[in-house]
């Protein structure tokens, strides 16, 4: 298919910054032109840290907030004109919980689902059998106000799959998850990609892009820095850290003259980070080159880059302003 | 839209197809209201401090009226005092129970559950229609229980079936008007603190007004205002439709007051939704 399940096209949106005098100060300017395109049946991840415009763009798709400019179709219509038709084709899983703390799991499922366009058998059917996907069935009848953070983000994450959408946004879906619910929500994300459904969802952790997407896109200061398959972001950042710790201050000082390429620096603690593809021989001739006597590094530990890392490379050699010197974060 | 005829895996499919929603969008819209209504009225059955509020407080202030202030002021009404100030203690509690709309509206705002209802494809509307309604049912079942109170204590209205009916159809309309206005706050207010404090002004609205004392006994220009406030039309017409006399043209003005707070109401409301969550 060569129609795609989302096309965005230059959307800008600035927000006038309420101020204290009950007007509005200088507008916000958090989306400055970004192009998006989602083919059916993917998985896409939207990548940026806090205050990057995650949210905003899943709002302006999901038809709930307008682009001040630009264009955009979700499962084919158009979120301005045809936003009626959009909200028929998707479902949207916000960042924060969205379910009442005064029903029961099943009861707002139930509300859902009926809401979703089902009949009152198959809203009760549906509920009951997304409880007990969840992991909720023991707590269906308890109402949501007794859960604890992670069962209420999966009741609401439930509450995104009532109807049966050709698009899902899901906006940080694996925030506050435990490891073992956090792993289910890929298995269930993977499930419903398979199934033929396209899902778009936003992550400040690249390892979780890496690892449910088709495609990642990085957001930061209102332009898509970095667009590809998880691969090819990769390639172009190192993939891993490694961090050594450093026996005394004079080595950690010695060495830092020595690696300006680092990506880390943490001198109360004498660590420091250095970029690796995180195979053994390049570790090994990391500790090598740059302790060749073995004395002056007491620990290592090698990560998965973080976002920052990434974000260090993806934004250091543009021409555009760096991190933390825009104003489009700053609330 | 078409549905996807076949699905490899049968975990997530659904149980039942999706109805289709485009079918019909009176059903569609209908079914959406009437699942509002359910989940308002659900929250408010589990909001236990507002609901005894709202029970509670009605039935005091008829024994309130009844026991304390029933013999001085009940020899200028022309009836017993308690079958004069039923009607008062009616809407009274009315103020109140419509009231918490606001607080509804304003808590629903406060989360994301809007922006859900929304890619649900659920108007702003039917999410208001759901808490005007519940409000109605809420403020019917404290009704019941000041109108058996108020039976209990020698309240002996006259009226004839069609006579309730009429009085409960003004009485209804009267809480539906004040509970679409209350949810036009709801949706002005930036707290739900700041809703609440709303209960303050309608609940004094019956005071100025025949619902507790006849308007000629108090200064002139309080009864110029009382006169010709929304709530005594609404007052006159439950007393003379409940003691079975000729309502004159009562009825009509407080179904006229009514329609017209209520088409501003949800109009205004309207507006404030779209400008308040867009
Ligand atoms: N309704 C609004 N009015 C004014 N400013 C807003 C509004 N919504 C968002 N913003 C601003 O837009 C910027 C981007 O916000 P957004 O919620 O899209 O970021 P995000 O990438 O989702 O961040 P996070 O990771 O923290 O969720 C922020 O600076 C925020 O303050
Ligand atoms: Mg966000």
């Amino acid at each position: 298919m060569s129609i795609a399940a989302i096309e965005a096209t230059g959307l800008t949106k600035s927000y006038g910054a309420p101020s204290r005098a009950g007007g509005t100060g200088p507008p916000v300017t958090v989306l400055r032109g970004i192009d998006l395109r989602v083919a059916p049946g993917t998985v896409f991840a939207l990548l940026g840290p806090n205050g990057a415009g995650k949210t905003t763009t899943v709002r302006i798709l999901a038809t709930l907030t307008e682009p001040d400019a630009g264009t955009a179709a979700v499962a084919g219509y158009d979120v301005r004109d045809e936003r009626h038709r959009v909200r028929r084709a998707i479902s949207l899983t916000g960042q924060f919980a969205a379910v009442d703390e005064a029903q029961t799991g099943r009861e707002n499922l139930r509300m859902m689902a009926r809401l979703a366009g089902l009949g009152r058998a198959a809203a009760r059917a549906r509920a009951a059998e997304l409880l007990d996907r969840f992991g909720l069935y023991g707590a269906g009848d308890r109402l949501v106000r007794t859960y604890s953070g992670g069962m209420r983000r999966r009741v609401d994450l439930a509450a995104g799959l009532v109807g049966e959408p050709e698009v899902i946004f899901l906006d940080e879906p694996t925030s506050g998850l435990d490891p073992h619910s956090r792993r289910a929500l890929w298995d269930t994300v993977g499930e419903l990609a398979a199934n033929g459904t396209t899902v778009f969802l936003t992550t400040q952790y690249l390892e979780e892009a890496d690892r449910l997407s088709d495609r990642v896109a990085v957001l930061h200061d209102g332009v898509i820095v970095a667009q590809g398959t998880a691969a090819e972001l990769k390639s172009r950042t190192a993939g891993h850290r490694l961090d050594l710790t450093l026996a005394t201050s004079a080595a950690y000082l010695r060495l830092t003259a020595r690696t300006p390429h680092a990506s880390h620096h943490d001198p109360g603690a004498r660590t420091l980070g250095l970029p690796t593809d995180g195979s053994a021989r390049h570790v090994r001739a990391l500790l090598d080159e740059l302790d060749p006597a073995g004395t002056d590094v007491t620990h290592f530990a090698v990560h998965t880059a973080t976002l920052d890392d990434v974000f260090l490379t993806l934004t250091a050699p543009g021409p555009g302003p760096g991190p933390g010197q825009g104003t489009a974060h700053h609330a | 839209m078409p549905d996807k005829p076949s699905r490899p895996s049968p975990a997530l499919a659904l149980t039942n197809p999706r109805t289709n929603a485009c079918a019909n969008p009176l059903t569609n819209v209908l079914t959406n209201v009437l699942t509002m209504t359910g989940r308002s009225i659900r929250l408010s059955r589990r909001n236990v401090d507002a609901l005894i509020t709202a029970l509670a407080l009605p039935a005091l202030l008829l024994l309130i009226f009844v026991y304390f202030f029933g013999g001085a002021i009940g020899g200028r009404t022309g009836t017993r005092y308690v079958t004069y100030v039923v009607p008062g203690v009616l809407l009274l509690c009315a103020g109140f129970g419509s009231s918490s709309t606001a607080v509804a509206v304003t808590e629903d705002l406060k989360g994301g559950i809007v922006d859900r209802f929304r890619s649900l494809d659920v108007s702003g509307t039917a999410i208001l229609a759901g808490h005007v309604l519940a409000s109605v049912a809420r403020n019917l079942l404290a009704t019941a229980l000041v109108l058996a109170l108020a039976f209990a204590i020698g309240f002996r209205p006259s009226a004839s079936p069609a006579g309730w009916l009429a009085a409960v159809s003004v009485l209804v309309a009267f809480i539906l008007a004040l509970s679409w206005l209350s949810a036009a706050v709801g949706l002005l207010a930036r707290s739900p603190e700041a809703a609440g404090g709303y209960t303050f002004f309608v609940s004094f609205l019956p005071y100025p007004s025949s619902a507790f004392v006849p308007t000629d006994t108090m200064p002139r220009w309080l009864a110029a205002f009382s006169d010709h406030q929304p709530v005594t039309p609404v007052i006159e017409s439950l007393r003379s439709l409940l003691l079975a006399q000729p309502p004159g043209t009562a009825p009509w003005v407080a179904l006229a007051w009514c329609g017209g707070i209520l088409a501003g109401a949800v109009g205004v409301a309207g507006v404030l939704f779209r400008r308040r969550v867009g």
